[in-house]
């Protein structure tokens, strides 16, 4: 494609620099701050959250355990130390929150795509920095609520992130934390859907009016792309979960019944309500809950893919394959919703009709990392600390995308509905990829955003000890699954399930040792921050438009002069007047692509 | 360094398939008439997902190894057949695949939920409630009282709300909090749910199926083996959940006659 | 005269003793709570989904909402003074009530407001306690095996029924009184409420099947008045 690029906005429709130490670090305008808030706040929402999986992995391997100091900071929660069934229940139902919106929903989109995407489109902020801005303190706002929860009297809801109705809609009959603590819960992610769309809405308009001269829709790098699709698929999902948000508080607040049929008991007592569907609600928060895993993890194949090409020094085997997965991954994404779905007592026709999308959706997964496997070859592989996470992150991907040939077909859900098979699935394929990807991402752009290198020693040693501690976490989980260890279990009792108790075990160490050794980045981080050595502007000899501002970037990223675009961002392994194997996006020299065999 | 990563992700995808080859942590046997279908795909899906899971992972592998060490000759390669290629083979191999996958497996899927039951099925009805499973029998009659759910007391155990002083159907139910049902005898479960979303999921029999509040489903199924097996929820119910289950106990003819009456008596 | 005071000191002696043996109030109300008609038969309970607690019973454990013994009598019945006696404040020693074998123990507890209820789990498996009153705060709290007794109380009298989240046969009553002056009744259906000061009376008799019943009673100095209770017993 060749299109003129929209005239890019005049530098001073924007904001002048910042000049208060609040303008410049608490409510700023600028894009990269705003990144790098939600970057914060994500790694908060990551310590909570594996903290919470620390309690329950504790208690699922040794269920009358007393954990030391828990009954202080839980006396109805954990008596004695001893964790209650409903604390696990609220423990997870917060732990996958977090995770899911706080964590994997901020750091590759919110916060990478915060700070790169005016830069890597060459403009100067978002159009719309006030509404950015609006959108960071909104998902604060919204995780300071939810966080709430923890502090009511009942605390938080045990319905799970997915909240299924009507134990999440009949209120506090239906067990601890399923009153104020569900409405909590309930308002938070309705708040955080607001600050979703608002993003969504500059990440959209940044890529289609922002773009400098020469940066044609073809030119844009990967990583943008990933953005934009990822913001599409926002707008449209969060839109959706949102309402239902508000129905599901309604059902709690003004005794509506949208998700609560009549004659239900319980307490012995009938519940007031009639005229509801249970089924709605799973329609309406998995037509939002598939997309949303998608929104999890496309940032993160664009960010592995942006860190692989610069560090093979070649460019992907096709770019626009890649990018047209990436579409048809996001258009299939809405139509397969109703396999989280088919025992759920929905007609099993529609579960025929729902698995047919589901399976061709391994045609683009497949086509992504063939793709990824295939610009391998022939490469000249650097290893790095980001390089080892992309590296890492094609790996986890097809683990945890193979079981997904298995939960597409309905009639092998029969047996791994609802079982550990599912949790190891979506924790690999979404949990520790989408991780693997805010990792690289991390050690690629953190000499850009910090002017410091972060240590090569820490990094490798973060990989590797990573890397072998989640397989050794959820690749058991599988086997878990298979053989019909059902899950959200708070402990257990049945018969069958006995001989599976020591493998919970291990997988409880594997967790307790992989998630201490995640202290090593957060140490590096704060170190090289400060005493990191010095990066200059293009450390990995990347192409995109990044790596021609100083680092860390001034206020207004190209110091007022807009960057003029000539070519695409895979000019690796080209032959160059200086001797590089490279040529920025920037430059005007013109391309000479050397390919041995061609 | 990248050789060491090639050979730990080697390392891994294997020791990852041997618990799956050596079968060390199965599924409990099958005493269903149908579930061969079922075991039959799961292994089916398992090679094909198997294979694609060891090649992917060996030549990411390979391919590290190989084209890591630093070059001086500097020239880069084009994988053979390049993009072009590897999309056809995704299409080509996984797309049809997967298919074919899904059109075998739909037979067992059809066999659980597209075939009515036979006209001799034994009927029982299940409720699940927070948080355990209650089942009824028709008794001699051969119908079900009706449910008056606002007549439910769990302290008097009245769990179905049934009002045998008005209702002469109600009379001869015979409410149990166990399953016991004759092997090789179709049974005809009707799902009834108290209060929230439950499951029924008995891996032995592999069957699952939610229960949907204000939705009255049914299953239907037959066992071929005596024994004691194990129902459970899989449906997020509270905090009672984990510990939400019932056994079924699958008996000779005589032996669940002899059950019946004694569980009749009791009434 | 020495010997008319010393008659008459040894008459107020004699009457002083004898009050200090009836002790500092006089009274007593005894009786028997039984019933007429045919009561419901009582089913037995199936713990099956709980092995831990099923084992502990030969045979299966009858429900308990309608316990009768011989000659009609019937059991857990509150028979307490609802009028004419003054609140008063609640002993230091707690109620106890039990968790074992997947039942409650006893099946009716009765103590004062302001008492402190107890609450031990004695078995092996977890349980969720639930009590569910009207007047007093409702809570339920989860209690796995091996940890401390819970400690609770009620601040207004109620009769509230009690369940258990995880077992729903476990069913029980904590009967929340105002004054001390209370009985349970146990097999052959007889309480005896002891330590009245003469006055009115109101007794009422509570069962949680077939509802309550009062009657007025007076009391005078040390007498010992009968009241009895028949309940009309209901099949089903």
């Amino acid at each position: 494609m060749h299109e003129t690029s929209a005239a890019p906005a005049p530098a001073a429709q924007h904001h002048g620099p910042p000049t208060t130490f609040i303008s410049k670090h608490v409510f700023s305008l600028d894009h990269k701050v705003i990144g790098l808030q939600y970057y914060g706040l994500a790694l908060v929402a990551v310590f909570v959250g594996m903290v919470l999986s620390w309690l329950m992995r504790i208690h699922l391997g040794w269920t009358n355990a007393a954990i030391p100091g828990l009954q202080a900071i839980s006396p109805n929660g954990a008596p004695g130390g001893v964790i209650t069934p409903e604390y696990y229940l609220q423990l997870m139902t917060m732990h996958a929150t977090l995770m899911v919106f706080f964590v994997l929903t901020t750091a590759p989109f919110a916060a990478f795509g915060n700070y790169f995407l005016p830069i890597q489109v060459g403009a100067e902020d978002m159009p719309f920095p006030h509404f950015n801005m609006m959108s960071f303190w909104t998902t604060l706002t919204a995780f300071c609520v939810l966080i709430s929860a923890f502090f009511v009297s009942d605390g938080p809801p045990l319905s799970g992130w997915t909240a299924y109705a009507p134990l999440s809609a009949i209120g506090k009959v239906a067990g601890p934390g399923e009153g104020m603590g569900q409405v909590i819960w309930a308002t938070a992610i309705g708040i955080f859907c607001i600050g979703q769309l608002l993003g969504a809405l500059n990440f959209i308009s940044t890529v289609l009016d922002m773009r400098c001269k020469g940066m044609t829709l073809s030119r844009l790098p990967i990583t943008a792309w990933a953005w934009f699709i990822t913001s599409c698929m926002g707008l449209t999902a969060f839109a959706v979960l949102m309402p239902a948000c508000i129905l599901l508080i309604l059902d709690h607040v003004a005794g509506t019944s949208f998700f609560i049929p009549s004659g239900l008991v319980i307490n012995d007592q009938l519940l007031p309500h009639s005229g509801g569907s249970t089924l709605l609600w799973q329609h309406l928060f998995w037509f939002f809950g598939h997309p949303e895993v998608y929104i999890a993890i496309v940032p993160g194949m664009g960010i592995v893919t942006h860190v692989l090409v610069t560090n093979m020094r070649r460019p992907m085997l096709s770019t626009k394959a890649l990018l047209y997965s990436m579409w048809a991954l996001a258009f299939l994404s809405y139509m397969v919703y109703g396999h989280h779905m088919f025992v759920s007592g929905m007609n099993p026709f529609s579960s025929l009709v729902f698995s047919f999308p589901t399976l061709m959706i391994t045609i683009p997964s497949t086509i992504v990392v063939l793709l990824w496997i295939g610009s391998l070859y022939g490469s000249k592989l650097r290893i790095n600390s980001a390089s080892l996470f992309a590296l890492g992150f094609v790996s986890m991907f097809v683990s945890g995308g193979v079981s997904g040939f298995f939960l597409a077909q309905p009639s092998l859900d029969i047996m791994l509905h609802a079982t550990y098979f599912v949790v190891g699935h979506f924790h690999m394929v979404m949990g520790v990829a989408a991780m693997f990807g805010i990792f690289s991402g991390t050690y690629f752009w953190f000499p850009k955003m910090t002017g410091r290198m972060m240590n090569e020693t820490l990094g490798k040693t973060h990989f590797w000890l990573t890397f072998v501690g989640t397989y050794c976490i959820f690749m058991p989980f599988h086997y878990l699954g298979m053989a019909g260890n059902v899950r959200r279990y708070a402990s257990f009792t049945d018969d069958y399930l006995q001989r599976l108790i020591p493998l919970h075990q291990f997988i409880t160490i594997a967790a307790l040792f992989t998630g201490s050794v995640q202290l090593i980045f957060f140490y590096n981080l704060i170190y090289s921050r400060f005493r990191g050595p010095q990066a200059s502007a293009n450390p990995w000899e990347g192409t995109s438009l990044e790596w021609i501002m100083p680092s860390p970037p001034p206020w207004n990223n190209f110091g007022g002069k807009d960057p003029i675009v000539y070519h695409d961002a895979d000019q690796y392994g080209v032959r160059t007047s200086t001797g590089a194997d490279y040529i920025m996006q920037n430059s005007p020299e013109s391309a000479v692509v050397v390919r041995d065999g061609d | 360094m990248a050789k060491l990563l090639a050979v730990t992700i080697i390392v891994i995808a294997i020791l990852s398939a041997i618990p799956v080859v050596m079968n060390t942590w199965k599924a409990p046997a099958d005493i269903s008439t149908h579930g061969h279908l079922i075991d039959n795909q799961m292994s089916d899906t398992m090679v094909e997902a198997g294979v694609s899971f060891l090649a992917a992972q060996i030549l990411l592998a390979i391919f590290i190894w190989q084209f890591s060490s630093p070059r001086t000759d500097g020239k880069v390669k084009t994988f053979p057949g390049g993009a072009k290629g590897l999309v056809i083979a995704a299409i080509v191999l996984v797309g049809v695949e997967v298919l074919a996958l899904g059109a075998f497996g739909s037979k067992a899927w059809a066999q659980v939920y597209f075939t009515p039951p036979g006209v001799d099925a034994m009927p029982i009805q299940v409720q699940a409630g927070q948080f355990a499973f209650y089942f009824r029998y028709p008794g001699p009659d051969g119908k079900f009282g009706p449910l008056h759910p606002e007549m439910i007391n769990e302290g008097n155990q009245n769990l179905f709300g049934l009002d045998p002083e008005h209702d002469v159907d109600s009379r001869d139910d015979i409410v149990t909090a166990e399953m016991a049902i004759p092997v090789n005898k179709e049974i005809h479960l009707l799902m009834h749910a108290k209060d929230v979303s439950h499951s029924f999921y008995v891996p032995a029999l592999r069957i699952h199926q939610d229960f949907v509040p204000g939705l009255d489903l049914s299953l239907h199924f037959t066992a071929t083996q005596i024994g004691k097996y194990e129902i459970v929820c899989s449906q997020l119910c509270g905090l009672g959940h984990y510990n939400m289950r019932a056994y079924l106990e699958v008996m000779s003819p005589q032996d669940f006659d002899d059950w019946q009456k004694k569980q009749a008596a009791a009434q | 005269m020495q010997m008319k005071h010393a008659v008459i000191a040894g008459l107020v002696m004699l009457g002083a003793s004898a009050l200090a043996v009836a002790g500092p109030s006089g009274g007593t109300v005894t009786g028997k709570v039984t019933y007429e008609g045919t009561p419901a038969k009582m089913k037995p309970i199936d713990m099956s989904k709980e092995p831990s607690c099923a084992k502990m019973y030969a045979t299966p454990q009858l429900v308990e909402t309608v316990v009768t013994g011989a000659g009609n009598s019937l059991e857990n019945v509150v028979v307490y003074v609802s009028a004419g006696a003054p609140d008063e404040a609640a002993p230091s020693t707690a109620a106890t009530f039990t968790q074992k074998g997947c039942r409650y123990i006893p099946h009716l507890l009765a103590f004062q407001v302001n008492q402190e209820l107890k609450i031990i789990n004695d078995d092996q498996t977890s349980h969720n306690i639930h009590p569910l009153p009207k007047l007093n705060r409702e809570w339920n709290k989860s209690q796995p095996p091996g940890t401390p007794p819970i400690s609770e109380k009620y601040d207004k009298a109620e009769f509230i029924p009690v369940k258990c989240n995880v077992h729903p046969w476990m069913h029980g009553t904590f009967a929340v009184l105002k004054n001390s002056h209370f009985a349970v009744t146990a097999d052959g259906g007889s309480f005896s409420l002891a330590n009245l000061p003469p006055g009115k009376y109101t007794i009422t008799a509570w069962h949680e099947s077939y509802g309550d019943q009062s009657q007025d009673v007076t009391i005078s100095g040390t007498e010992s008045k009968t009241v009895n209770f028949v309940f009309k017993a209901k099949p089903y």
